[in-house]
């Protein structure tokens, strides 16, 4: 461990900067298949004033969905159950997980809640999101001097 | 590291004879429940983002296998900044230990959850077994 001069000082950048590289590498851990894994699995994709988040969610319908908006962040909440016509059968694996999820998705900016549309595709949820109109960025004309 | 590159020249020649372009998928091995009722076998595998056209199932002997090809992951003009799944090959293979009635078999893909139902051959049938009188 790198000793510096600066913990006399109260404040030492060099830890900062270790706490935020370890910080980085559990944030991109879960690129790696044997992380843990967060359900359901989402993607972020970003255009020019909008955002898609996708969210693999097979088994699941339309109704059993709850999606919220707040400021700048989504969250997607809901349940899968096992179907009434499995009660009473012979199990001979289960591997599908059942019950309630719940994740929150902190988008890259504000977003009119106005104009989300959302979407299922062969078990994959799409959202798209489009940018709040005064959030977007504007071009400022430069003045002829 | 060395290692690694070798295996990367391995590769690139045998892809190039089987004439694929396309760039290495993975496969996943899907979750399935399976259960069985009094006439049938049921086999339900999530397969998220496989359409009906990108299905395969065969069935020879007892061994069932299953194919999916996920799409439509990709979406154009968009650039993707965070992603925790991808697009790819589904595959899955089991052995059944009934006989089963190969002309009955139903399949049907809803929401991304592919099931089968296998109906149980008659001669698989539980039967009941009279006892003769001597």
């Amino acid at each position: 461990m790198a000793l510096s001069e600066f913990p006399r000082l109260g404040f030492d950048p060099f830890v900062e900067l270790r706490r935020m590289q370890s910080e980085m590498n559990r944030l991109f851990s879960g690129f790696n298949a044997t992380a843990a894994r967060d359900f359901p699995p989402i993607n972020i994709w970003l255009g020019e004033n909008s955002v898609v988040v996708t969210a693999e969610l097979p088994g699941v319908t339309r109704d059993d969905v709850n999606l919220q908006l707040q400021e700048d962040v989504l969250t997607l909440a809901g349940k899968r159950e096992p179907k009434p016509e499995q009660q009473n059968v012979n199990w001979q694996r289960r591997e599908r997980a059942y019950g309630g999820f719940s994740r929150a998705v902190q988008l890259p900016f504000r977003v009119d809640p106005d104009k989300v549309q959302a979407r299922f595709n062969d078990g994959v949820l799409e959202i798209e999101l489009e940018r709040l109109e005064a959030d977007r960025p504007k071009k400022i004309e430069i003045r002829a001097g | 590291m060395a290692q690694q590159v070798e295996t990367v020249r391995q590769q690139t020649p045998a892809t190039r004879e089987a004439g694929q372009r396309m760039p290495p998928r993975p496969t996943f091995l899907p979750p399935a429940d399976i259960y069985e009722t009094k006439d049938s076998i049921v086999v339900l595998t999530e397969m998220p983002g496989v359409s009906s056209d990108g299905v395969d199932i065969s069935l020879e002997r007892r061994v069932l296998t299953i194919r999916g090809r996920s799409t439509g992951n990709e979406h154009r003009g968009y650039q993707q900044v965070y992603g925790e799944y991808s697009d790819g090959d589904y595959e899955r293979v089991f052995t059944l230990s009934e006989n089963i009635d190969r002309d009955r078999i139903e399949a049907t893909l809803k929401d991304g959850v592919l099931q089968l139902v296998l109906p149980k051959a008659e001669a698989a049938k539980a039967r009941k077994i009279e006892l003769k009188s001597s």
